[in-house]
C-alpha cells in the first residue's frame, strides 16, 4: 500500500542499534532501573499492552543484564498515581515508561517523578504538559481512521452507504472518527449512521442488529476496533445480509489478523493501533541507558494497512489480544 | 406446598392489585407505539424478533433478581458472575471437546448451572451467616468475579472450540415454530419463577421476609435459609442466561456482562417489584427487560437525538416509566 513504513523501520533500526552497542559495551557494572506503569488488563487492547510489556521486560533484562525493569499495572487513574508514588518511594528510578490512564490526572504525579531527574517516556495518551517528557511514543489515531477510509473509498469506487460504530467517548475515539470522516466526506459515500458501542463486543452486536433493521442497504461497516468488529460480523451473519461487502475494524487483534491472512473477503484489511507500542517505547528507553544512543523526541508509529502480504509482522500468536 | 392460602385471598383486593400490576405492560405498549410512529422499520418482524431475543438475558437474570430483591436483598455481582460462569463453561467445554465431541455442550451447561448456583450460595451464605449487608458482599464478589474472568482471559478473549460452534449456535440463533430458543427459555424460566413465587410455601416466605423479616422470624420462618435460597436461585438464573449467551458471540471477554447488574435491577424495579422488598412481580420483570431493550432499539432507529444524548433520553424514559408506575400503584 501507499502508506510508508518509515516510522516502524526507524524504530527497529534504533532498537537494533541500541542492542548492538549494549552487547559490545556492557562492561560497566552500572545498574539502571526502569519502571513501567501501564493500565491493568481490563479489555482486549490493554490485555495486549500487559502482554507486550512483560515480553519486553524479559527480553530487555536478558539482553542488558545491568538494566532492571519493573512492570506495574493499575486499574484506574487514581491507582496509577498511587503506584507511581510507591515505585518512586521504593526505588531509585532512572527511567519511567508510562502509558497514562488519563492525561490531566497523571500530569502532576509524573512531573513529581521527573523532578528527581528521572528520564520520562510517555506512551499513547500524552500528558497535559509535553515539556515533562523526554521521549514520546504513540500510534497515529487519525491515520487509523484516514487510512481505512481511503481504502474503503477506493474499493467502493467513491460511492455507497456505510455505517460507523464508535467506541467510548475519548480523545482516541474522536481522532479516529475525525480521520475517517474527513476522508469519507470528500467522496460520495454517505455515512448513514454513527453511534456508540463502547468498544464492547456485545453492544456492537446489538447496535449492528439495529442498523441492519433500520437500513435495507449497507455497503460497508467501519467498527473502529476489532473487539467490536467481531460482534458486527456475528450480527451480519445472523441476518444473512450479503449487501454488506466490507466490515472493517482496527487495532490488530489476533483473530482479525488471522482473517486478513486467510484472505477473508469481507475483512481483507485491518489497521494497527498495536499494543506492542509499549514494547517499542521500552526498548527505546533501554537504548538510552544501554549504549550511546540518546533518545529524545516524539515518535509517531504509522498506521499502515495490514494486508495479507504484511500481516505476519503484526501477528503475535501468543498474545491474548 | 399448598395453594389453599393463595385461593383464600379476597377477590376484590386481588383485582385491585392486578390492575396496578398492569402498569409495566401499559408502559411497554406505549413505548412500542412510540417506536412504531418514529420508524416504520420498528414493527418489522425481524427487528421485533431481534429485540425480544436480546432481552432474554436481562429477563432470565431478572427472574432470579426478583427473588433476591423481594427478600429485601440486592445482588450487584450478577454481571461479573455471568462473565465468570461463561468463562468457566467455555473452559470446561474446550477441555472436554477432544474426548467427547459435541457432548461437551450439555456437560458444559451442567457445569455452568452448578458453578452459578454455588456462586449464588456463596453470596447468600456470606450475607446470612456472616451477617453483612448484601450490598457490600455483592460489591465485593462483583470485583472478585470480574478479576477472575480478566485473569482467565489474560485480558483478551476466551473463545469456544471451533468444532463446537456450529452445533451450539442454534441455541441462540435457532427457533422452534418461529419462536427463538432464548425466548422459549425465558418463558419457561419465568413460568417456573412465577409458580415458585406465587404458588409455593417458599414463595410466600420470600415476600414475607421482604416485607418484615422480624415478623417472619417470629412466625417461624427460617429467614436466613429463605434469603440464602433466593441468592442460589439468582445464581442458577445467571447460569441459564450464560448458557444462552455463549452461542451468541462464542467468547468471554473482560467486558462480558459489564453493568448488567444495573440493567437487571432497573428491569425488576420498573416491573413493579419493590426495591425494599415484600412485593414481587415476575412477569413485570420480563416486561421491564423488554422496556429497556425496546427503548435502546427505538433510540437507534430514530434520527432525532444526537448520539451524545441517547443515554440521557433513555434515562429520562426510565424515570418517567417509574413515576407513572408509582402514581398508578399508589392508589
Amino acid at each position: 500500500m501507499k502508506t510508508s513504513n518509515k516510522g516502524t523501520t526507524f524504530l527497529s533500526a534504533a532498537v537494533i542499534a541500541g542492542g548492538l552497542v549494549a552487547t559490545t559495551a556492557h562492561a560497566q557494572d552500572t545498574e539502571f532501573t526502569i519502571a513501567v506503569s501501564i493500565p491493568a488488563a481490563t479489555h482486549g487492547w490493554t490485555g495486549g499492552v500487559v502482554y507486550h510489556a512483560q515480553e519486553a521486560e524479559r527480553q530487555i533484562e536478558e539482553a542488558y543484564p545491568n538494566i532492571d525493569v519493573i512492570v506495574s499495572t493499575a486499574s484506574s487513574a487514581t491507582a496509577q498515581v498511587s503506584s507511581l508514588e510507591d515505585l518512586s518511594a521504593t526505588n531509585e528510578l532512572d527511567a519511567l515508561v508510562i502509558l497514562p490512564f488519563t492525561s490531566e490526572e497523571l500530569t502532576g504525579p509524573v512531573e513529581q517523578v521527573a523532578s528527581n531527574g528521572t528520564f520520562i517516556t510517555v506512551v499513547d495518551r500524552g500528558l497535559a504538559d509535553p515539556s515533562i517528557q523526554d521521549l514520546y511514543v504513540a500510534g497515529d489515531n487519525i491515520a487509523v481512521g484516514a487510512n481505512t477510509a481511503e481504502w474503503l473509498v477506493d474499493k467502493l469506487g467513491g460511492e455507497g452507504e456505510i455505517v460507523v460504530l464508535r467506541g467510548i467517548p475519548t480523545v482516541i475515539d474522536d481522532e479516529r472518527i475525525q480521520g475517517f470522516t474527513e476522508v469519507i466526506d470528500k467522496s460520495d459515500i454517505k455515512i448513514l449512521d454513527i453511534q456508540y458501542a463502547n468498544w464492547n463486543q456485545d453492544e456492537a452486536f446489538t447496535l449492528m442488529q439495529d442498523y441492519l433493521g433500520k437500513y435495507p442497504n449497507i455497503d460497508a461497516v467501519w467498527a473502529n476496533d476489532d473487539d467490536m468488529l467481531l460482534g458486527v460480523l456475528e450480527a451480519v451473519d445472523m441476518a444473512g445480509r450479503d449487501d454488506v461487502k466490507y466490515a472493517l475494524g482496527g487495532n490488530g487483534m489476533k483473530q482479525v489478523i488471522e482473517m486478513v491472512m486467510a484472505g477473508d473477503e469481507r475483512t481483507p484489511i485491518s489497521t494497527p493501533y498495536a499494543p506492542s507500542m509499549i514494547a517499542s517505547a521500552m526498548f527505546m528507553t533501554a537504548a538510552q541507558f544501554a549504549g550511546q544512543a540518546p533518545m529524545r523526541g516524539s515518535f509517531k508509529l504509522d498506521a499502515p494497512l495490514i494486508t495479507p502480504e504484511n500481516a505476519d509482522q503484526f501477528y503475535f500468536p501468543d498474545s491474548p489480544f | 406446598m399448598s395453594s389453599a392460602e393463595i385461593a383464600s385471598l379476597p377477590e376484590s383486593e386481588g383485582f385491585r392489585i392486578r390492575w396496578a400490576d398492569m402498569a409495566p405492560f401499559i408502559a411497554l405498549a406505549l413505548i412500542v407505539l412510540l417506536g412504531a410512529l418514529i420508524n416504520s422499520n420498528f414493527m418489522a418482524a425481524n427487528n421485533l424478533m431481534n429485540v425480544i431475543t436480546r432481552s432474554a438475558f436481562i429477563a432470565i437474570i431478572g427472574v432470579g433478581a426478583t427473588f433476591v430483591i423481594a427478600t429485601g436483598g440486592l445482588d450487584l455481582s450478577i454481571g461479573s458472575m455471568m462473565a465468570f460462569v461463561v468463562g468457566i463453561m467455555i473452559m470446561a467445554m474446550n477441555s472436554l471437546a477432544p474426548q467427547i465431541g459435541v457432548w461437551a455442550i450439555p456437560v458444559g451447561a451442567l457445569v455452568a448451572l452448578v458453578v452459578g448456583s454455588l456462586c449464588g450460595l456463596m453470596n447468600g451464605l456470606i450475607i446470612t451467616v456472616g451477617r453483612i449487608e448484601p450490598f457490600i458482599v455483592t460489591l465485593g464478589t462483583m470485583g472478585i468475579f470480574r478479576a477472575f474472568i480478566t485473569y482467565m482471559t489474560d485480558g483478551g478473549s476466551l473463545s469456544i472450540d471451533r468444532s463446537l460452534r456450529s452445533a451450539y449456535r442454534p441455541l441462540y440463533f435457532g427457533d422452534f415454530l418461529g419462536v427463538p430458543y432464548p425466548v422459549i427459555i425465558t418463558v419457561v424460566v419465568a413460568l417456573i419463577g412465577a409458580f415458585v413465587l406465587y404458588r409455593t410455601k417458599y414463595g410466600r416466605r420470600v415476600t414475607a421476609v421482604g416485607s418484615n423479616s422480624d415478623v417472619a422470624r417470629f412466625s417461624g420462618v427460617h429467614v436466613g435459609r429463605v434469603r440464602t435460597m433466593a441468592f442460589v436461585i439468582q445464581g442458577f438464573c445467571v447460569a441459564v442466561a450464560a448458557i444462552c449467551y455463549v452461542p451468541r458471540l462464542g467468547a468471554a471477554t473482560p467486558t462480558t456482562g459489564q453493568l448488567w447488574e444495573l440493567q437487571v435491577i432497573t428491569a425488576v424495579v420498573i416491573g413493579g417489584t419493590l426495591l425494599r422488598g415484600g412485593k414481587a412481580h415476575i412477569w413485570g420483570t420480563v416486561a421491564g427487560a423488554l422496556i429497556l431493550e425496546v427503548i435502546a432499539n427505538v433510540m437507534v432507529l430514530s434520527d432525532m437525538v444526537s448520539e451524545y444524548l441517547v443515554a440521557a433520553v433513555q434515562g429520562a424514559i426510565i424515570i418517567i416509566a417509574m413515576l407513572a408506575h408509582r402514581f398508578t400503584s399508589a392508589r
